[in-house]
């Protein structure tokens, strides 16, 4: 202890406590949170799918992502991203993307599920990252009433509170809902795809995120109570269709009665 | 004299039914009424159609209205779902949006009654604008009828604020995201916005009471003035007999078309089950303002893709197309230790402001320009008013430009462009659209006008081609019958007033502007054909082919 009481004043202290508290409130916080964790799946994975999860990268990613996934002027790095991402963006057909743009369309799918799982396993592999969600996430047994509100919070101001879709920024938009698998939606939103944000565990529960898609999907099955939604737009549809349809109709009946039979 | 009526029989009506009617008449007057009034004639054209579709639509809202006031609630207090619409269960919302999910899922006949409601509004609104276009392009607002265009203009700003007040009614997060903009534009007001707002909303937005006061002004007062409005529009209407096309035998004398009774009235009431039969069609296949989808509202989120009805729509876009930065000059400024939030407060009433204004005065701005004081019952094609015309489309141009910036949004995703992109092209268009708009229709009316007084003068061309025996080629042009020609040369065209001494001999700047503004209406005017020139152009038309110096003159 005398040799710590001597050493208080020693210039390199005050940096040396810093370090030390630092370090604590780190490793105290990560102690405690485990929320964030990055859950690697690799284990679910064979050596064999790596191995030709490795190839299939390699013939058709890496003139983008680089070899081994480390990125390069074309493409991002993707060590770290999880099997999560690879199983949106191929299988969505968003990978591999067609053309430079604002932000990679949905296409016809480039790869059957055995594909893109090995894709999967071999990324996963690289980095531990988020892992495709468990079946028991997505089976649509949710709250849909609680997951409406956390979709009006969460996901409304681009997507549009009926999941139409919206628009971005310079030719970006938030494409609309319908018709995307459950598991999907979940990876979109542990991994933020494009332009969307991460939706942590911590931000929102995988069982906010199950409430989330129980309350999409039934929207979707409960179709439109009040007839033809035009498309869930909104009052620009209604009032296009009031004009075009609404008001033609009728001015095809005014011509109608002012004609005169000659 | 009470002699001889005395002397005269009783009419006694032979069946029951005519001695009730007999009863009737003889307290109230009606025949003489029914006389006064099915005597009364109306042109036939389907452009005079479109008031009488607002006054159904108007019919329609009141009948539909009653009926959702009998389910609704205009209460904000708080309260939990518990109706048969399943994504919203259990979810906390005020009494009113409850209410109005209710009408939606739970009442027989509800969510058609509210569909026919609001798509009537959006109609009302809708035949209100072409049926002011048309009165516009016409010049149907000239002297006797200026006081009526101003009561229409009136009737369309109370339409437009009955559909806002209408709109905000379920308190949806639609309708909330509305309103707080409403509530912005009213808070960036100098000095009293605030207070304004503050009185408005009871207290801080969204504050308990807005409901209950909006639902009071959409079902009392602003219905009533509608019905006072509309009644002042058809009083004036039957005072100054309706105008008419131009044509053979219509002057500002007469009004050419059938009596009201039987023929009109007949018309007239089987248009409003058309109007009614269209409505129904239309809400009882096409949803609008799916409340469910919205949810209840809430301050903290917005929709994308949240724009009010159509007719607000303008306004929106104004507000969507104001830059809040010049380069590094903030548009929003701070004064004396007070916010202008002039970002918000010029997009929102200037543009707006200007439209009315404009629209309310070109009465009184066209008849000091031409000094015109005469009754006009026979209307001008819109050709023939080249710079009215003209004025008019830019207007209509500014107009849609701003009311297409109001779903830039949609724009973007639906056209797959830049939304950065759309909102630049409509500032630029806000700016040059309404004089490229003036400038387009002013040559193309006095091209119209050219051509009408060239056909007038040498005939329709026949494409038949005749070879001269001296062998020059021809193109036989067939002269019109007088009907058709009548069209062509039967209209006003009034000329350059130049400027002109007042009594005490001097110019005044006044009359200089005038002068200025008469000179820019007419300078170019096209004159119509008139009976000399008809007659020179005309005398030869008809030995075309024999006289070759004729045919010439035809041939050019």
């Amino acid at each position: 202890m005398k040799a710590l009481s001597q050493k208080r004043r020693h210039p390199l202290a005050a940096i040396a406590l810093l370090l030390m508290g630092l370090l604590i409130t780190g490793g105290l916080y990560a102690v405690a949170t485990t929320v964030n964790e990055a859950k690697a799946s690799t284990t679910s994975y064979s050596a064999d799918d790596v191995e030709e999860g490795g190839k299939l990268f390699a013939a058709n990613c890496a003139t983008c992502h680089g070899m081994g996934a480390s990125g390069s002027e074309a493409g991002p790095s993707l060590v770290g991203v999880g099997a999560a991402s690879v199983d949106f963006q191929v299988g969505t057909g968003r990978m591999p993307m067609q053309m430079n743009g604002p932000q990679a369309m949905k296409k016809p799918v480039q790869f059957n599920d055995e594909q893109t799982r090995q894709l999967a396993a071999y990324v996963a592999s690289l980095g531990a990252g988020p892992a495709i969600p468990e079946e028991g996430l997505l089976d649509e047994g949710g709250d849909a009433a609680a997951g409406g509100e956390l979709f009006r919070v969460n996901c409304a101001m681009c997507h549009n509170a009926a999941a139409a879709g919206g628009a971005l920024t310079r030719g970006k938009f938030a494409p609309a809902l319908a018709d995307v698998s459950g598991k999907h939606i979940y990876e979109a939103m542990v991994t933020g795809p494009q332009n969307m944000p991460v939706f942590s565990d911590s931000n929102i529960t995988p069982e906010d995120k199950r409430d989330i898609i129980t309350f999409l999907k039934q929207i979707e099955t409960t179709g439109s109570p009040g007839g033809a939604d035009l498309g869930s737009l909104g009052p620009v549809a209604e009032g296009l269709f009031v004009w075009v349809a609404g008001l033609g109709v009728i001015i095809a009946f005014t011509i109608w009665l002012t004609s005169r039979t000659s | 004299m009470s002699a001889a009526s005395t002397a005269e029989p009783a009419f006694v009506a032979k069946t029951k039914t005519g001695r009730v009617t007999d009863f009737v008449d003889q307290r109230v007057g009606g025949s003489g009424i029914l006389r006064e009034f099915g005597r009364k004639v109306f042109p036939d054209h389907w452009s005079f159609m479109f008031g009488e579709v607002a006054l159904y639509s108007f019919v329609i809202l009141l009948l539909s209205g009653t009926f959702l006031t009998f389910f609704f609630d205009p209460s904000m207090a708080e309260t939990h779902y518990d109706g048969s619409y399943v994504p919203l269960k259990g979810v906390e919302m005020s009494v009113a949006y409850s209410s109005s999910l209710d009408i939606s899922f739970d009442i027989r006949g509800g969510l058609f009654m509210r569909q026919v409601h609001h798509w009537a509004a959006l109609l009302f609104v809708a035949s209100i604008a072409v049926h002011m276009l048309r009165v516009f392009f016409t010049g149907a607002f000239r002297k006797p009828r200026e006081m009526n265009w101003v009561v229409g203009g009136v009737l369309l700003i109370l339409a437009m604020a009955a559909g806002f007040t209408g709109y905000s009614l379920p308190d949806d997060l639609l309708s909330g995201n509305g309103l707080r903009i409403i509530d912005g534009v009213i808070k960036s007001i100098p000095v009293i916005g605030t207070y304004i707002s503050f009185f408005l909303f009871g207290g801080e937005f969204p504050g308990t009471a807005v409901i209950g006061r909006l639902y009071m002004l959409h079902i009392l007062l602003v219905p009533a003035l509608i019905l006072l409005m509309i009644v002042l529009h058809l009083f004036m209407v039957v005072v100054h007999k309706h105008t008419q096309y131009p044509g053979p035998g219509r002057n500002d004398n007469n009004v050419v078309g059938y009596p009201l009774g039987p023929v009109y009235a007949a018309k007239a009431g089987g248009f409003f089950f058309i109007v009614f039969g269209v409505l129904a069609l239309m809400a009882g296949f096409f949803t609008i303002n799916p409340i469910w989808n919205y949810g209840p509202y809430d301050p903290s989120p917005v929709s994308a893709g949240t724009q009010p009805d159509w007719y607000i729509g303008f306004v929106d876009g104004a507000l969507r197309l104001m830059p809040g930065t010049f380069g590094d000059w903030q548009v929003e400024q701070t004064w004396l230790g007070f916010v202008f939030s002039f970002n918000v407060l010029l997009p929102a009433l200037v543009p707006a402001g200007i439209l009315f204004t404009v629209m309310f005065m070109y009465p009184w701005i066209e008849r000091w320009v031409t000094k015109d004081d005469r009754e006009h019952h026979v209307l001008d094609r819109p050709r023939n008013a080249p710079t009215r015309t003209a004025i008019g489309m830019a207007g209509f141009v500014w107009y849609c430009v701003m009311w297409a910036a109001a779903g830039s949004d949609l724009i973007a995703t639906h056209f797959s462009v830049s939304l950065n992109d759309v909102t630049y092209w409509l500032r630029a268009l806000f700016f040059i659209g309404p004089i490229i708009a003036f400038i387009v229709t002013k040559r193309v009316a006095l091209a119209l006008q050219r051509k009408d007084r060239e056909i007038a003068l040498h005939g329709r061309e026949t494409g038949r081609i005749v070879r001269l025996p001296h062998g020059e080629f021809i193109e036989v042009h067939a002269p019109l019958d007088e009907y058709k020609r009548y069209k062509l040369v039967g209209f006003e065209s009034p000329q350059v007033l130049p400027a002109v001494p007042n009594e005490h001999g001097v110019v005044t700047r006044k009359e200089k502007r005038r002068a200025f503004l008469s000179k820019w209406f007419f300078e170019d005017r096209v004159a119509p054909a008139t009976p000399a020139e008809l007659e020179a152009a005309h005398g030869h038309g008809h030995e075309a082919v024999e006289a070759p110096e004729a045919a010439k003159s035809l041939s050019h």
